[in-house]
């Protein structure tokens, strides 16, 4: 059984010009020490999967239809008190923002301490030496030092660093880091997904990975989703979906980021813009950049058809799911 | 192909753009009384700090750094939004460095800047035809109204959108056609020399790509030489001629950017090359990138790079390596580049088109 499964999941946000759909019936799972990306551009609708699953959705926006399950149980449906528990014990969360997770009147140290003695019955001592451990694993340097210094005397890619020390506190299961490297700089992110990287394979945390960043996706995950307009367009193993894109989305994708020592004079381009949510297509939502569709795609929605390895909602790949 | 084009650029010798020695300071310090009362001393931010590079008609040669090493600063430098602290930026041979507006209003016309946001830098207020037409009007380059409107409508179509949409404003317009609409604007005035400051860092890349392709056709078109800013390692070798690193406020290195992937000379270069993701998922193994880009304010001794560097001596934390002439076309400033004793060779799986 997957550790996080998600079915049918729907994120609605009324609004005085009517119900918008930023999630439209999305299902994925996540196995326990998984690394799932979830890539897509801005708008796709990748934080409001994310904030869902971790009870974290900012009112209007709410979870019209569907299930989330962690470990069998439903966790989309609970009370707050109880979903703040299993947001403190057995999901983490990291932000792009990492001053949005760090109080800035306490220091770091007290931050810490304070989250290891809610969900512990440590000692203070104990805490203490915990939080000093846990800033040693996430690569600060001089921990006994900064241990009492405050946010704001931290750097953004130190600050990211004490962020996910926090999420680590309780040893969850689950980590839904939502871009947590996009506001930082090209060596400060190599270092924080190597991290990253490390501590989920030596504690078997699963990781769901939300970011616009196909190169970061590539380094880090196990499978990856491809959002489009609230929609799933492809799942797949990495190799698979980055080297051998199905959609033709994903395809226009790949062949618009430029890749060193690829030496083309243009890059791929997919014309067009992605919809807002106002004017979501019928049919495949992708239809009007999309170079094959045909009438029918005008017409009906591709629903996810099974491949080999994983999904696509094309309907291109209509025969080849019917051999699966 | 593209190395077809990119000697086809190299092949203009004229050089369009050189600076040498440019400076410039920030005075940050605590207000005078602060300092007076509680002894706070004076403190200099240097943003930029003696650089010297040229650009060559017809080219575009990129900088390239982590934030705050002073990209924007010599941008804004170069289109006279800063006054150097000292050195100089010659345009064709002319001083420009420090010229006041009046002085530098006939070369404004030839000299125009994109930003990274395409939003700000957008009268909210103004229809984009009235956008567009603001420099032809400023210039005094159409004799009247019809004049203007044909002129408009053609920029429009340069950047592929349609003369209906000079009637709407920018908030109408998506992230990638509002840098549409600031490139119209920028090429109304017929400039040589566009300085480009992350101009697709706030793009998805499928937008970028459109951006990027456009760019490269209207560099062929009006035979623009760009200047272009991006902390985007692959953005800057998919549109560089050449590249210049930036550390601090310096260049470690500048080379044609299909050497400088290749065969990295300066240790921050291979770090920064390092860190770039592995799109081709050949799992190859890179050197663990350390440390981060110290406090500005208080540089570091002799190399600024030094406690970041795996290679660094005694002689690197007391004195500042000077930019030394490799041959073609290669400039580094290094100890221990210059001592022979930093290991050569791609730190990247070269791909076989570097092969
Ligand atoms: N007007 C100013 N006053 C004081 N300091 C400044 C000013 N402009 C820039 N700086 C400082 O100069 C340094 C270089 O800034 P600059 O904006 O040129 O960096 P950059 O390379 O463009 O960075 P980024 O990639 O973040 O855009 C930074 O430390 C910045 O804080
Ligand atoms: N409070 C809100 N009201 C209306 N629409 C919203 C609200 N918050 C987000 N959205 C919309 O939901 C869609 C998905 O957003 P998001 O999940 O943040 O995208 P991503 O993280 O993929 O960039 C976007 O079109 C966004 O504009
Ligand atoms: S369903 Fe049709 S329009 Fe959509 S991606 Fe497939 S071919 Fe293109
Ligand atoms: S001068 Fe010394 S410290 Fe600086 S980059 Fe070269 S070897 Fe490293
Ligand atoms: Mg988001
Ligand atoms: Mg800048």
């Amino acid at each position: 059984m997957a550790l996080l499964e998600v079915h049918d999941l729907v994120v609605e946000f009324p609004t005085r010009r009517g119900v918008l759909t930023a999630v439209d019936e999305i299902s994925l799972h996540i196995d326990e020490g998984e690394v799932l990306g979830v890539v897509g551009e801005s708008g796709a609708g990748k934080s409001m999967t994310g904030n869902a699953i971790i009870g974290l959705l900012e009112p209007p926006g709410r979870i019209a239809r569907g299930e989330i399950l962690l470990d069998g149980r439903r966790i989309d449906n609970l009370p707050y008190d109880q979903m703040r528990t299993i947001r403190g014990k057995e999901i983490g969360a990291i932000f792009q923002d990492p001053l949005t997770s760090l109080n800035p009147l306490y220091t770091v140290g007290e931050q810490l301490v304070e989250t290891i003695q809610t969900h512990t019955d440590m000692t203070p001592t104990q805490a203490r030496a915990r939080a000093l451990e846990l800033l040693i694993e996430v690569g600060i340097p001089a921990p006994e030092r900064r241990v009492d210094q405050y946010p704001h005397q931290f750097s953004g890619g130190m600050r990211q660093r004490v962020v996910i020390a926090l999420a680590l506190c309780v040893n969850p299961r689950l980590i839904v880091a939502d871009e947590p490297t996009t506001a930082l700089d090209v060596s400060i992110q190599a270092q924080i997904i190597a991290l990253l990287k490390r501590l989920c394979s030596e504690h078997g945390t699963a990781v769901m990975l939300v970011t616009h960043d196909m190169g970061v996706i590539a380094e880090t995950a196990d499978r990856v989703a491809v959002m489009y307009a609230g929609r799933i367009a492809e799942v797949g193993p990495v190799k698979q979906v980055v080297k051998r894109a199905r959609h033709p989305y994903t395809h226009g994708l790949m062949g618009s980021i430029p890749v060193i020592g690829h030496d083309a004079d243009r890059l791929t381009q997919i014309e067009g813009a992605m919809p807002r949510l106002t004017d979501i297509p019928t049919g495949c939502a992708f239809n009007p950049r999309c170079p094959q569709a045909t009438d029918r795609c005008l017409r009906d929605r591709p629903e996810p058809m099974p491949t080999e390895d994983g999904q696509v909602a094309c309907w291109l790949f209509e025969k080849e799911a019917a051999h699966v | 192909m593209s190395e077809v084009m990119r000697t086809e650029a190299s092949l203009s010798d004229t050089t369009m753009l050189e600076v040498s020695n440019l400076k410039r300071y920030f005075d940050v310090s605590r207000p005078f009384l602060n300092r007076v009362l509680e002894g706070a001393p004076r403190q200099i931010l240097k943003a930029v700090n003696g650089i010297d590079f040229k650009i060559k008609k017809g080219e575009t040669f990129s900088l390239v750094g982590e934030s705050g090493c002073g990209k924007s600063t010599v941008a804004r430098l170069i289109v006279g939004l800063y006054a150097p602290t000292e050195g100089k930026i010659e345009f064709e041979g002319r001083n420009i460095g420090g010229l006041s507006r009046r002085e530098m209003a006939p070369l404004r016309r030839r000299l125009q800047m994109i930003f990274q946001d395409p939003y700000a830098s957008l009268n909210p207020r103004w229809r984009v035809r009235d956008i567009i037409a603001e420099p032809l009007r400023a210039f005094d380059l159409e004799s009247d109204e019809v004049g203007i409107e044909r002129r408009v409508g053609e920029l429009l179509s340069f950047v592929k959108l349609t003369p209906a949409d000079g009637e709407k404003f920018p908030h109408e317009f998506s992230g990638g056609q509002r840098q549409r609409i600031s490139i119209a604007r920028a090429l109304a005035s017929q400039p040589d020399f566009l300085v480009c400051d992350e101009p697709t860092s706030a793009l998805d890349v499928s937008v970028q790509a459109q951006i990027l392709n456009l760019m490269k056709d209207l560099q062929r078109e009006f035979e623009l030489t760009y200047l272009f800013i991006s902390h985007n390692l692959a953005v800057v070798y998919h549109i560089s001629d050449r590249v210049g690193v930036m550390y601090l406020g310096q260049l470690a290195e500048v080379a044609p950017a299909t050497t400088l992937f290749r065969d990295p000379r300066h240790p921050y270069t291979r770090m920064l090359l390092d860190t770039i993701p592995d799109l081709d998922m050949t799992g190859r193994q890179r050197m663990p990138v350390a440390g981060e880009v110290p406090n500005p304010i208080t540089p570091p001794s002799g190399c600024s790079f030094h406690p970041r560097c795996p290679f660094a001596t005694d002689r690197c934390k007391s004195e500042a390596p000077l930019p030394r002439d490799l041959g073609s076309e290669v400039f580094v400033a290094c100890h221990g580049v210059e001592e022979n004793r930093i290991p050569r060779g791609p730190v990247i799986d070269a791909p076989p088109a570097l092969r």
